[in-house]
């Protein structure tokens, strides 16, 4: 009776938080509904028994995505209300898409059935009595890892081109050399000068 | 269980070390000479290692409980993505350091797309079949905006990051319908769970879905728009290397999923990919007709293409999956020549690439021109060159099994192709004698096209031995 009540909870908040998203005029109210929305969708994980999911949401939506939203929000000088006026005439041919795709989803919903095999091949089943990281963790750096590694170049490449399209060699950038740095002493670096008076060193 | 895994990736494994340690090696001694150095060196690593997979390794074995599989399929896939890549990244060299953009990027990233595309081709599970695609794509999309300041090579980049993005989506889509219906992302599983009982809407509609994923990926019509605009804006060796090996990559890719995962359910995809490839072949047939550059209009010519090709795959004999290979080999050397020549349009020292600055090449260049008519000839499917006989094989795959439309308008729209092909020969031959081309081609790109011309002619006495080494690799496929 309580998880019933707090599923219909956190899907109320998460629906509710997702129009809001869609609807606030404000962009920086929308992104904020945004991290409630992901917040919600975290509890309803949370319920599932999906634990490390609701954790990595939080972290990685919540954490770095929403906030890089916020910022981008923020920092660009984004004119919104032009934006809006050119979505006005996508609405239409935006709304057939999602027509569609529901209808599929309903066609496949309505006739569904899995191969009667399939609970046989469903590889990883999770042990009762251990958590969701620890399950997680046992597969991903043995029987995953090459997916895992190969995640990693992906994410290798997606940094060498965010360098490569965005880097810029500029000239008078300061830059700290740590060698010379140690190897500066007080005998190069300090000297006794003598001053003559009312002169002064140039 | 874990070491003999590692042996069977140890290629990947040999090209991703390579990858880190040349990035490493070029961040911390980035000269001027650093990206010229490193084309070389990657090229000669790509020789080599297209020698050692083509060579020394034999059989079929499988990896990570069956996700990945090196086979004779694979195997044949890998040495023409390696050995492509590393001319085209011979023949990039030049026109990169003309435009001042020869980064010690260039190479890496070639590597690191042609390690996806050699998971793609071992692919033998979903999971590993997305981890290929979008490490290749990410690097393609960076390389097509490689000329950041160029605002075509950056729209370039943008469109095709978007629409990949899109296409990885409706892919993603698919394959988790897919394993909805079926309890496992490994396709002998697949193939296992709908041999067993009775198919489902679902799975079909995954399969749609993963259809038109690869779809985009090939750029077959209707799923081709992204194509002439990122062709057409990409730097010229980035276009090269995207019309050549991804290409082959991922029409192996299409090849293996429907036959290793879908094969019992053959009746149902087989008119999908006619349908594909019929569009493809007249779209890009008619839609070249109007272009008047010749990057957009390779862009038109690949889709009508990989029409072509896709027929090998729609008959789903194990002939068409060989005649499909046979082609995508033939095609990739095409291009390569046809490329060479491109990459070395210049007027003014500035590249061009519109059709009409070829008048009266056949004069300032008699050897270069012919090359090019021969491979003209050879890719609008005339008959005494290769190009015929590619399609031929391709079309006698569909007739054995009965798809005779597909043949028809194979034959059709080759005819209808022939046209824009020719017009180029016909520029060069019989066109304005206005400003010449710059007479720059470097020596790489002559011996290239020289070759490639002389391969359109004597490939025909025996395909150099393709034909042997494709049906041994399809045999793989089958048994």
């Amino acid at each position: 009776m309580l998880f019933t009540l707090i599923f219909y909870f956190f899907s109320l908040l998460a629906i509710g938080s997702g129009l809001m998203v869609v609807f606030s005029r404000n962009p920086v109210h929308a992104v904020l509904w945004l991290i409630l929305a992901f917040l919600s969708a975290a509890g309803l994980f949370v319920i599932q028994g999906a634990e490390f999911i609701a954790m990595l949401l939080i972290i990685v939506y919540v954490g770095a995505v929403a906030v890089l939203f916020l910022f981008v929000v923020m920092m660009l000088d984004v004119d919104f209300a032009t934006l809006k006026a050119g979505m006005a005439r996508y609405i239409p041919l935006g709304l057939l898409i999602g027509v569609v795709f529901l209808l599929i989803l309903g066609i496949e919903l309505s006739d569904w059935n899995s191969s009667e095999i399939a609970p046989d091949l469903r590889q990883v089943i999770q042990p009762a009595d251990i958590q969701n990281t620890e399950a997680l963790g046992n597969v991903i750096y043995t029987e995953y890892v090459f997916l895992f590694q190969i995640a990693g170049l992906i994410l290798l490449v997606a940094m060498i081109g965010a360098i490569v399209l965005t880097h810029r060699k500029r000239e008078g950038v300061k830059k700290q050399d740590v060698v010379s740095q140690m190897y500066r002493d007080s005998a190069k670096s300090v000297s006794l000068e003598d001053v003559p008076s009312g002169k002064g060193l140039s | 269980m874990f070491p003999s895994d590692l042996t069977t990736i140890l290629p990947e494994l040999v090209l991703a070390s390579y990858g880190l340690a040349a990035l490493m090696w070029a961040v911390f001694s980035n000269t001027q000479k650093t990206g010229t150095a490193l084309v070389w060196l990657t090229s000669i690593f790509l020789v080599g290692l297209s020698l050692w997979i083509g060579l020394a390794t034999t059989g079929t074995k499988q990896a990570f409980g069956g996700a990945f599989v090196d086979d004779g399929f694979s195997r044949f896939a890998k040495v023409v993505i390696a050995l492509s890549s590393a001319v085209v990244l011979l023949l990039s060299r030049d026109y990169l350091d003309r435009e001042r953009i020869l980064k010690f990027e260039f190479p890496i990233l070639v590597v690191f797309a042609v390690l996806g595309m050699m998971v793609m081709v071992s692919a033998h599970g979903l999971m590993v079949l997305y981890m290929g695609i979008e490490l290749q794509s990410l690097s393609l999309y960076v390389l097509a905006a490689f000329h950041r300041n160029h605002s075509k090579s950056t729209e370039a980049g943008l469109k095709y990051f978007v629409l990949g993005a899109l296409s990885s989506g409706l892919l993603l889509y698919g394959a988790s319908l897919t394993y909805g219906f079926s309890g496992t992302t490994l396709m002998s599983g697949i193939s296992e769970a709908i041999s067993d009982g009775e198919t489902s809407v679902g799975l079909l509609f995954g399969l749609a879905f993963l259809i038109v994923g690869l779809a985009f990926k090939v750029s077959a019509a209707p799923f081709h728009m992204w194509a002439p605009d990122v062709y057409e804006g990409a730097p010229t060796p980035v276009t090269l290397f995207l019309a050549t090996a991804p290409k082959v990559a991922a029409m192996i890719l299409f090849a293996r999923l429907l036959m290793e995962a879908f094969g019992p359910v053959a009746d149902d995809w087989q008119l999908i990919v006619g349908g594909i490839a019929f569009v493809s072949m007249f779209l890009g047939s008619i839609a070249a007709i109007g272009q008047i550059d010749i990057k957009r209009l390779m862009a038109y010519s690949s889709i009508a293409h990989m029409g072509y090709a896709l027929m090998g795959i729609a008959s789903g004999t194990e002939k068409g999956f060989q005649a499909m290979l046979i082609y995508m080999v033939i095609y990739t050397i095409m291009n390569l020549g046809t490329f060479a020549f491109i990459l070395s349009m210049r007027k003014g020292g500035r590249p061009v690439s519109d059709i009409y600055s070829l008048g009266m090449y056949s004069k300032q260049a008699p050897v270069q021109a012919f090359s090019l008519l021969l491979l003209m000839f050879s890719l609008a499917g005339i008959v005494p060159l290769v190009g015929f006989f590619a399609k031929l094989y391709v079309f006698l795959a569909v007739i054995e099994v009965g798809m005779y439309w597909l043949a028809l308008g194979g034959a059709i729209a080759s005819v209808i192709g022939a046209y824009y092909y020719l017009r180029l020969v016909y520029f060069m031959y019989f066109g304005e004698d206005g400003e010449s081309l710059d007479d720059n081609m470097t020596r790489t790109s002559q011996i290239t096209l020289v070759l490639s011309g002389v391969f359109v002619i004597v490939g025909v006495a025996n395909l150099f031995g393709i034909i042997d080494i494709s049906q041994a690799a399809t045999g793989m496929l089958f048994n």
